[in-house]
């Protein structure tokens, strides 16, 4: 593939793409509020922003994905619509998802034959493949399956699926979310050679130090505003956090302090494989949970708190013992029945599908985690009117909306369903509770819910650990604070020490001075 | 000619109606699609198979006939899972059921008719050939037709771009409608090409393998042929490797049968089943790459609009 | 213009009920088209299968004996595809539990032996055809082996095994040699309940059964664990139930019904044991499941009205001259309607003209 010719419009200093005014709006929610962004040519553009920010909606707009509500697209100073990605494709915009669209058992010449439009043939398109592929350093092995490959190797293959189509402006969401440093690195060479032939790119990220190390410039997203715009190397990552979650100091609900009591919850060096190649290890997790204690886990999802989990709560049992102790018993080689009984309780982070069977109604589903103790099962026979009692109940205590008393699980919307998965869990009055992104996808006033719940909850003397993408969650109500960055848990911190810049480092893998360094990327 | 000719050729025949049924199946599978209604298209082939060739006094009307049935009916199936999500395991069952019944009313007019099977390649010189002559150059058309089927279907999976995507809806149909594949109209035709293999199969029986039709023909080679794309693991190469097999242990013990071993016959007729059984016990072991199913093999396929 | 599906946001319970009806007069629709086909008056067709065996004393109790054995196995197959393991092997099971139990049936003909016999031919039956089934899903469980095909392929076996006995050591000596045992003596025959008439103990005993399966199903954590292992097997493992030890429970539980059933036909309606003491039941049954929406009520009905069809069915060969298999096609295009009606219940039908969507390729 050759560079771009010296004269191409792409290397003047015009920009190559503008977005003006970008607007997006789903339902009364605005992702995305009047953006301006500007990207050149022979620049690597970071957008920043935490989960939520709307860097997803900007760039699906820029794609062709989604139609902004308001605002314009300009390239190459022309005003254009896009009716679709392979339009943007025409004009020579590509982009690498952050979920693949890849074929495990087909090889990698044929997932890349998949994605291109077939008008070449297969042996001359896989012989440009292996060029293209070695000429930018991202060694590929056609022959290879996919099943076989580790997740850099097969984000080499979406981003050479998308230089064979020769692009002026690359588009990459979190390419190195799920990379080892090492691989990350390679990412980096290949993307300075691509900038290098004067082709933009638009990097998105909240990896602090790699944005500081790799981008040109900077545009930094907040609630859907832009607020910020900067040349990354001439920022700290502590400025560069604080202009991502900002500085406001909101109030905490003065919970007081909390009398806390015994450990009720220890987890000592937690070592755990993946179930499937696309997990994360687990690597000497240890932590200390006192009753009327809340620990939040921060971390950006994919760290490992899926697996941490399932072997906290018995879905994956891990053989020692005393790895995870729950109320002073060894329960690591109990099943998740045999823990509740213990008096702990869980909830996952898809409440539909894992948390509630979805077609299923409420009290069925408060059988499904009430049938281990209490009084919902006698001899063997369901006493239908308890479950229906613990609908009741949390319905009353937690303000669950819904169109009947006993409706299916998934006609419920996202803040009430999830208000009634936690509200069973905590009627069970349970010791131990280990909760999983409580307020995902859920609306304000739920959330408000659900946070009091929990408060309340440790109060009455439970251990509680809540794993949270959301930073603003956490510092609300956990005592202490941890970060999970690729499988391994950070000492925490205590409230006063936990302040948002010290956790978007550690969330974005610096290191702490005078704590064991956690791998970071690229440094 | 002489005994080892004779079973190698009896092998043959009994071999090539699974040998059909199963590769059109492979490529329903391969598709993402589990059509367990094989033994039902089959059957209705046979039938109507039968009929046409009665009717018109032609073989190729026949077997034309048989793939016009199998093929009708898999639309049906395609109708119920593709465009209405309806569970695949459930349609297929019913397809078997419906396809007994209709077999059995189509073909209620030919028991006891007889029509002239069809001929077999006759090369002078080249078929008179000691041994090799009448297994390769003496055999019908069926026969003949079975291997270019598979080695057609071989090269559509390997070779063409079509087969390519094809695979790739069988492996993972959400990647494939994101990078803009028609799901689900390849599996429609995926489907109806299943149909037509089964038909024909079907319909091999009464014009080639004997020379009349019986309600109930097939014998369960339909499953026989569903059993057999597991053990080929999904490839063309091996399924005609499975097929042969199996053919030689149906034919062997029926030769074992008649040589007077002390063995009830009963207990030979099951050999063939127990050893499907055995084989699929041995060969299911779910292993990462290679021998495992299409992915998303008998899962529900709705795109999100 | 194009169909499109859209999910329901809950599941439609009116449809829910009314679909099995709307199935049925589809079906009636397309038989009488088939009637016409055949060249035979679809009103008088029609009555006779559907109506005419409802009039007389004899047929009522011919559809309860021939609608026990459907039930019955009906019942356990419900309970395995629920937990989304397909059990299509009943016809197999039913074979091995008719052979198991006819053994004690032969083994003490001519002696003297007490009424233990039949309770003993019963519980051999049942524990035979629960062996039998667990073979398909110790194939499963273990091996990841299709349980579709296997449990299939164990029916062929059945039949052959079932053959040689009759035809062999079996065999009544003085039956002409017909391959079929003597008649069983009158302790090892299911009693009737009405005199003179055809129904028998077997029939209550599926009642029975019917009834533990209402309240096992809708009553108890064992039933709650089978529908969960089927319907969200990861909510399931969330809730800490085991899938496979369920899959060999309801695998054993269907296998124990079909043979149990199996040698309530032999020892009950047949007398003896021979060839093709099952038309296919096994397999019916599935239809039966399917049709009764595999809930234990709905399976009674829908077992009584195909056992309906199968009386009005040889009736009309003998009185019209339609032939047996068109009973068949009846069941298989019922079962077609019936799983095409249901898909109502989760999903809209839209019909939308074929917009420019931007295609994602």
């Amino acid at each position: 593939m050759s560079e771009l010719l010296p004269d191409d419009p792409s290397r003047s200093d015009m920009p190559l793409l503008q977005a003006l005014g970008l607007t997006k709006r789903y339902g009364a929610f605005v992702a995305n509020d009047a953006i301006d962004i500007e990207v050149d040519g022979g620049q690597i553009h970071a957008l920043l922003g935490e989960n939520g920010a709307g860097k997803s909606t900007l760039v699906k707009a820029i794609y062709g994905l989604i139609q902004p509500d308001s605002g314009e697209l300009r390239w190459q100073s022309q005003r254009i619509v896009l009716a679709g990605p392979a339009q943007a494709r025409t004009l020579g915009i590509g982009m690498v998802f952050q979920h693949f669209s890849l074929f495990e058992n087909l090889t990698v010449a044929e997932n890349v034959a998949l994605g291109l439009d077939g008008s070449e043939s297969f042996n001359s398109m896989s012989a440009r493949l292996d060029q293209i592929a070695r000429a930018y350093g991202l060694p590929l092995d056609p022959r290879r399956e996919v099943w076989q490959l580790s997740v850099g190797e097969r984000q080499r293959i979406e981003i050479v699926r998308v230089l064979m189509q020769n692009p002026k402006f690359l588009i990459l969401d979190e390419p190195t979310a799920v990379l080892t440093p090492q691989e990350a690195d390679q990412l980096f060479t290949v993307l300075n050679r691509l900038k290098a032939e004067g082709r933009a790119i638009l990097y998105i990220s909240h990896k602090l130090e790699e944005v500081k190390l790799l981008c040109d410039t900077a545009t930094v997203l907040r609630a859907g505003k832009k607020v910020a715009a900067c040349d990354p190397r001439q920022e700290t990552a502590a400025s560069l956090a604080r202009m991502m979650v900002g500085t406001e100091v909101k109030q905490v609900k003065a919970a007081g302090t909390r009398r806390t009591t015994v450990p009720r919850l220890v987890v000592n060096d937690l070592d755990l494989a993946p179930e499937d190649t696309h997990g994360v290890r687990l690597q000497q997790i240890s932590l200390e949970l006192k009753g009327g204690e809340i620990l939040g886990i921060a971390g950006v999802a994919g760290n490992g708190q899926d697996e941490l989990f399932a072997a906290l709560s018995g879905e994956r049992q891990v053989g020692e013992p005393g790895t995870v102790i729950i109320d002073g018993i060894a329960c690591g080689h109990l099943s998740i029945t045999q823990r509740r009984r213990l008096g702990a309780a869980f909830v996952p982070e898809e409440r539909l599908g894992h948390g509630t069977a979805p077609r299923m109604r409420l009290s069925e589903n408060a059988l499904l985690t009430g049938h281990a103790a209490g009084d919902m099962v006698h001899h063997g026979f369901v006493d239908a009117a308890a479950t229906l009692r613990t609908v009741d109940r949390a319905t009353e205590t937690f303000d669950v909306r819904k169109a009947r008393r006993d409706p299916e699980a998934a006609s419920l919307s996202g803040g009430n369903l999830q208000k009634f998965v936690v509200g069973r869990e905590i009627l069970r009055e349970p010791a131990v509770l280990i909760v999983n992104q409580p307020t995902w996808g859920v609306d304000a006033g739920a959330a408000a819910v659900i946070r009091q719940a929990l408060l309340d909850l440790a109060d009455s003397g439970a251990a509680i650990l809540v794993t949270s993408q959301d930073l603003d969650e956490l510092i609300e109500i956990a005592d202490r604070i941890a970060v999970m960055f690729h499988g391994r848990l950070s000492a925490p911190l205590s409230r006063a020490e936990a302040t948002r810049e010290k956790l978007g480092l550690l969330m974005g893998g610096s290191s702490i001075v005078d704590r064991e360094p956690i791998h970071a990327a690229g440094a | 000619m002489d005994l080892v000719e004779a079973i190698i050729l009896s092998v043959l025949a009994a071999s090539t109606p699974l040998l059909i049924a199963a590769t059109g199946e492979l490529v329903t599978e391969r598709s993402g699609v589990l059509n367990l209604g094989v033994e039902g298209m089959m059957i209705v082939g046979a039938a109507c198979g039968f009929g046409g060739a009665w009717a018109s006094g032609s073989i190729v009307i026949g077997a034309l006939c048989g793939v016009l049935a199998g093929t009708a009916l898999s639309l049906i199936f395609a109708l119920m899972t593709l465009a209405l999500a309806v569970n695949q395991v459930a349609t297929g069952l019913a397809l078997t059921i419906l396809g007994t019944g209709l077999s059995g009313l189509i073909g209620a007019g030919f028991v006891g008719q007889r029509i002239a099977t069809a001929p077999h390649l006759h090369i002078p010189a080249l078929t008179d050939i000691p041994l090799l002559g009448r297994i390769l150059f003496g055999e019908d058309a069926f026969v003949y037709l079975s291997l270019a089927l598979v080695i057609g279907v071989w090269w559509f999976l390997y070779r063409s771009r079509a087969g390519l995507i094809l695979r790739a809806c069988g492996d993972n149909h959400a990647s494939a409608h994101a990078l803009g594949h028609p799901v689900l109209r390849i599996r429609l035709l995926a489907v109806m090409f299943g149909g037509a293999c089964a038909g024909l199969a079907g319909a091999y029986l009464p014009l080639a393998y004997t020379p009349f039709f019986i309600p109930g023909m097939t014998a369960g080679r339909g499953w026989i042929a569903l059993a057999l794309v597991v053990f080929s693991s999904w490839r063309p190469g091996r399924l005609v490797v499975g097929a042969y097999l199996f053919g030689a242990v149906t034919i062997l013990q029926l030769h074992a049968q008649g040589a007077g071993i002390g063995i009830p016959s009963q207990f030979m007729s099951a050999l063939p089943y127990l050893a499907t059984v055995i084989m699929l016990v041995l060969l299911s072991r779910t292993r990462r790459g290679g021998s495992t199913a299409p992915a998303a093999l008998g899962t529900v396929f709705v795109p999100d609009r | 213009m194009q169909l499109v599906l859209e999910k329901r946001l809950e599941q439609s319970r009116t449809i829910a009920l009314v679909s099995p009806l709307i199935a049925i007069a589809l079906t009636l629709l397309t038989m009488s088209i088939l009637f016409i086909l055949l060249g035979k008056n679809p009103l008088l067709a029609l009555g006779v299968y559907f109506i005419d065996p409802l009039t007389d004393s004899y047929s009522l109790q011919e559809i309860a004996v021939k609608a026990t054995p459907l039930v019955m196995i009906a019942i356990g197959l419900s309970l395995c595809y629920l937990a989304n393991a397909w059990n299509i092997g009943a016809e197999g099971q039913l074979l091995i539990g008719a052979v198991a139990g006819s053994w004690i049936a032969v083994k003490t003909q001519g002696t003297d032996a007490g009424h233990w016999v039949l309770p003993a031919m019963l519980l051999a039956g049942a524990m035979a055809g629960a062996l039998y089934a667990l073979i398909p899903a110790l194939c499963r469980v273990k091996f990841g082996a299709s349980e579709i095909l296997t449990s299939l392929m164990l029916v062929y076996v059945a039949d052959l095994l079932l053959d040689y006995l009759v035809r062999g050591p079996w065999r009544d000596p003085a039956g002409f040699n017909f391959p079929t045992t003597a008649e069983f003596d009158p302790v090892a025959t299911m009693p009737l309940l009405i005199d003179g008439g055809r129904l028998h103990l077997g029939s209550l005993i599926a009642l029975f059964v019917v009834v533990c399966a209402f309240v096992v199903l809708g009553r108890t954590i064992m039933g709650f664990e089978i529908r969960v292992v089927g319907a969200a097997p990861r909510a399931a493992r969330f809730a800490g139930f085991n899938a496979d030890h369920l899959i060999l429970l309801t695998f054993a539980i269907s296998g124990a019904l079909a043979g149990l059933a199996g040698i309530i036909e032999v020892a009950g309606p047949i007398g003896h044991l021979q060839p093709g003491i099952s038309p296919g039941y096994g397999f019916t049954a599935i239809i039966v499941a399917f049709l009764g929406r595999l809930n234990p009520v709905g399976i009674l009905i829908a077992g009584l009205f195909l056992a309906l069809t199968f009386i009005g069915g040889e009736q009309a060969q003998i009185t019209m001259k339609i032939p047996l298999d068109v009973t068949k096609v009846f069941q298989g295009i019922l079962l077609f309607y019936v799983l095409a009606c249901d898909s109502l219940i989760l999903y809209r039908f839209r019909l939308v003209s074929r917009q420019v969507t931007h295609g994602l390729g």
